[in-house]
């Protein structure tokens, strides 16, 4: 019922504009078309200058409510999320003058130069010096740009320092994967013909590095102030890593490997901290339509200081273990659970996640 | 058709030209259906465009409905949708065949083929004084494939699996296999099919708008006197020629990899528990081939909408356009870097950095024509007499919207910022305001202002006026906030934010976004209703130019039969800007030069 008349008065409301608009065409008709016309430019015009007003004020207005969501006002993460801050401003800057610059001038020249009666249009068909001006200006302003944007590109996407810690990252419909290398600080080869059962990423067991690797699902622990290399896959379609908070983002290809690194800065409790959210976490999104589960492709960062961070890998089991339950030795830890299947991939996270 | 013939119907209509309504040599079919005449074929473009325009729009509402409200259910949509929406909560899976389609309808359906297709069909022999294109026939079938296309895309909307849901940019592995998605099924190659179909339509009409304004232009009409909605609509054309096949190899070979086993894109892929034999495939490939046309067809939908903004800007100015030769100039530039920068859609696929760099490089330097164009539409401006007309008022929208959403495409260019951005709220945006809003101001523009020549009656102004201002303020409302939400990284093409730590905030605001979309929908249905209405009731034209313009079109009679004008094409004398040039209001481009007219 309510559905009725919701629809009801909408069309009554359709209706009530158009008879006006149909009237309003009467009347010119009587008031004489020209002076009609005249008429409705002079409302236009005024009608942009007060646009142009309102819309400045709506953008100082949206800044005010808006700017403390962004992620802005507690800083970037990473060592080099903080210059892309610095250039992201840099370019609200130089933009914003320019937008401010021609915003107004359109507006007002409108408002301005309206029609009237004793007003003559001044022919001016071209002028190139102006022209040049406004070729050059923008140029310049552009390589600048270009050259800040380049430098730092180049950083990011150069090659991770030597000491990074490598973590291997996989996407899939729809969550996340980790793999640490473990002692030798070698992941072991994979091979996607191999994925079966327990072995959920393809590990290619015959490789002696493999054996070491360990395997989590969903949240994976990073230490605080080192270089961190991600090596990216994606299983079945494209997904991409984004890391938001440090101003990263990378695809996950099935079949082309990606790379990307970073430092962080603050561990998640200083983040804690930092923004006032108790409940802060670093989150990765997948950043590319990966299906209906899209929007649900959530894993989890946890920053630790060094120490927690060798604490929590002492928890993991190598992945050997988990695939191939009877190879374990037997006694060899007390404390962890020995639950066939991929229990102990889920055991293995739950300490590290306090 | 020979020439020779068009003119000789042309010479028929001149006979009964009061009555042109009322002919009876000409079927109703011959007229309306399977018409050759390049005036009705640009209304089949445009009422076509309208109706996807609205089925588009539509889709944007129920989605909004989803992002807006996310915990509300409304009994209502299941009536109308069945499963797709249980319980009245529309489905993730129907979400983003929603997102998909409403990219792909208001992307290709309306600003390509609506856009280009009816002004470059309705203006090309109008402006430059020509009884129809090169090849009325090809013309013809250029609209009847693109209706084929419409057919077909239509018919994917009602599939049991659903219609496409990859996404406008279909980027395979998802879009190749089914298992991938439900929308990956049928629906894509439905989605696939209407595709080839539209670019064969494309083609078609692009090849003939090259071939007649290159050589069926008047005595007198040099490329240089040309107006440069002209000029536009000719870069429009050459871009989808040099562009559209290379989409349609892409489609094909998807195709391949769905039906017959081939692996151009695929390679090492577990899915559903199973291993797929494919190996050796780059899904990074289909990117290449989709983007090389997807950058190219932003400027197919952009150009049109510059160049007719820059007209109707010069005649309701009263001034010339400012800088004609750095404008025709700026188009060439872009229309030559819009091939050139396709690879900065792929910033975060791992593209070699060093091709990132140059892709950067070439991206910004479109700033510069960009920067022309604006300065010299201000330019314009200064010192004028303006009449508002409501297609003045949508082109001076036009410039304002391409100015707001030209500069956030400054922080997507530079790589190293399009890596916090990329397929966040900003390039949404960004996009929408800049190659969405902007040009359908700029079509809109065009459908105020040659409305009177279509249909030798006018728009009702009230609500002329109406749409633009409820539209103008609607759009910077809906859009302007959504920068805010990308700089934080909010990703874009997500059903629901809730359960994200870092999103999350942006509930209310995304309750705001959809409230005022659903307003401007609204007002876009008042705009179709006045554009329907006053086909049949609609205030006549009275006078043959009716804004004071210079150009061809308005030498033709009110309602111009086929052939466009009764006997002689008149004969071109000078450019198309002479507007308050020796104190005279405006000096039509059939007028010879005085011997006493002042040089510049």
């Amino acid at each position: 019922m309510t559905q009725l008349l919701l629809i009801a008065i909408i069309v009554m409301i359709f209706v009530i504009i158009f008879q006006i608009s149909k009237a309003s065409e009467y009347v010119s008709v009587l008031k004489g078309e020209e002076k009609a016309r005249k008429q409705n430019n002079k409302i236009n015009a005024f009608l942009l200058v007060v646009f142009l007003i309102l819309g400045i004020i709506g953008c100082w207005w949206c800044n005010d409510l808006y700017y403390e969501k962004t992620l802005f006002p507690q800083g970037a993460a990473s060592e080099l999320g903080e210059k892309i801050d610095l250039m992201l401003y840099i370019t609200i800057g130089v933009t914003g003058v320019v937008f401010f610059i021609t915003q107004v001038l359109l507006f007002w020249f409108s408002f301005k130069y309206q029609e009237r009666d004793d007003r003559k249009a001044y022919f001016f068909p071209h002028n190139t010096k102006l022209e040049l001006l406004w070729t050059t200006v923008p140029a310049i302003f552009l390589t600048v740009l270009v050259v800040f944007g380049l430098k730092y590109w180049f950083k990011i996407t150069g090659e991770a320092p030597k000491d990074s810690v490598l973590v291997e990252v996989t996407g899939h419909q729809f969550g996340w994967e980790f793999r640490y290398p473990g002692p030798d600080k070698i992941l072991g080869r994979k091979n996607f013909k191999l994925t079966k059962g327990a072995n959920s990423l393809g590990v290619d067991f015959s490789d002696p590095a493999s054996l070491d690797d360990s395997h989590v699902a969903g949240t994976v622990h990073i230490p605080v102030g080192r270089p961190i290399k991600f090596v990216i896959n994606a299983q079945d379609v494209i997904h991409d890593v984004g890391l938001s908070h440090f101003r990263l983002k990378m695809d996950a290809v099935p079949g082309i490997p990606t790379t990307l690194w970073f430092t962080p800065l603050y561990t998640t409790e200083e983040m804690k901290i930092r923004t006032g959210n108790p409940n802060f976490t670093y989150e990765v999104s997948c950043d590319q339509m990966c299906g209906k589960g899209h929007f649900s492709m959530r894993g989890v960062i946890i920053v630790d200081t060094e120490e927690e961070y060798m604490r929590y890998l002492a928890t993991l089991e190598p992945e050997y273990y988990t695939v191939f339950p009877d190879k374990k030795p037997k006694p060899a830890n007390a404390g962890s659970d020995t639950t066939k299947t991929q229990a102990p991939v889920t055991a293995a996270i739950t300490p590290g996640v306090n | 058709m020979s020439n020779t013939a068009i003119i000789h119907e042309a010479d028929v209509h001149a006979g009964h030209d009061a009555h042109h309504e009322h002919h009876h040599h000409e079927t109703f079919i011959s007229k309306y259906v399977f018409s050759q005449d390049h005036k009705m074929i640009s209304k089949q473009f445009l009422i076509t465009g309208i109706t996807w325009a609205i089925i588009g729009g539509l889709f944007s509402v129920l989605f909004r409905l989803q992002l807006g409200y996310p915990n509300s259910t409304f009994p209502w949509l299941e009536d109308i949708l069945g499963h797709w929406a249980k319980g009245g909560k529309i489905n993730p899976e129907f979400y983003y065949a929603l997102v998909t389609m409403h990219g792909t309808i208001l992307v290709f359906f309306v600003l390509t083929a609506g856009l280009s297709g009816t002004f470059a069909n309705f203006l090309i022999p109008l402006q430059i004084g020509a009884r129809d294109m090169a090849s009325p026939m090809l013309n013809m079938l250029s609209y009847w494939f693109f209706f084929l296309a419409s057919v077909i895309m239509f018919s994917s909307l009602f599939v049991q699996t659903g219609p496409a849901a990859g996404g406008w940019t279909i980027y395979p592995p998802l879009s190749a296999l089914g298992d991938a998605s439900s929308g990956s099924k049928i629906g894509m190659d439905l989605w696939l099919v209407s595709m080839a179909m539209f670019i064969v339509s494309s083609l078609l009409g692009g090849l003939n708008y090259i071939t007649t304004i290159l050589n069926m232009r008047t005595k007198g009409m040099s490329m240089t006197r040309m107006p440069l909605t002209i000029w536009a609509l000719f870069f429009t054309a050459v871009l989808g020629v040099l562009s559209f096949p290379v989409l349609l190899s892409g489609a094909i070979l998807l195709l391949f990899d769905r039906n017959l086993g081939t692996s151009f894109f695929l390679s090492d892929i577990y899915i559903n528990g199973k291993i797929l034999p494919n190996e050796g495939g780059s899904a990074i490939l289909f990117q290449h081939l989709f983007w090389f046309l997807g950058h190219p067809e932003v400027y197919i939908i952009l150009l049109p909408a510059m160049g007719m903004s820059s007209e109707i800007i010069s005649i309701n100015s009263r001034k010339p356009i400012f800088g004609y030769m750095a404008m025709v100039g700026s188009l060439f530039a872009i229309a030559i870097l819009a091939f050139l920068v396709w690879a900065h859609h792929m910033f975060v696929t791992g593209l070699n950095p060093f091709l990132g760099a140059f892709f950067v490089l070439l991206t910004l330097l479109i700033a510069v024509p960009s920067a022309i164009k604006v300065f010299n539409w201000l330019t314009t401006l200064w010192r004028a007499n303006i009449r508002f007309t409501p297609g003045m008022l949508f082109a001076i929208g036009f410039v304002s919207l391409f100015i707001s959403g030209g500069l956030t495409g400054i922080f997507l260019g530079n790589s190293a910022l399009d890596i916090h951005l990329h397929d966040t709220y900003f390039v949404v945006a960004h996009f929408h305001i800049v190659m969405g809003v902007a040009s359908f101001f700029g079509m809109f523009a065009g459908v105020y202002h040659w409305f009177p020549k279509m249909y030798g009656r006018f728009l009702n102004n009230t609500l002329g006026y109406i749409h633009f201002w409820v539209t103008i303020v609607g759009a910077y409302l809906i859009f302007w906030p959504m920068h805010y939400e990308g700089l934080a990284g909010m990703p874009r093409r997500y059903y629901d934010y809730s359960m994200w730590e870092s999103f999350k905030m942006f509930g209310g605001l995304n309750e705001f976004i959809s409230f005022v979309a659903m307003i401007v929908f609204a007002t876009q249905l008042l705009f179709v209703f006045n554009f329907f209405y006053s086909i049949f009731k609609g205030r006549k034209v009275s006078t043959l130019n009716p804004w004071g313009a210079n150009t061809l079109e308005w030498t033709t009679p009110i309602r111009p039969g086929h052939g466009n004008w009764v006997g002689e094409i008149p004969e071109v004398h000078r450019g198309a800007y002479d507007y308050g040039k020796d104190g005279r209001e405006f000096i039509p481009q059939t007028e010879p030069v005085g011997e006493h007219e002042s040089h510049h």
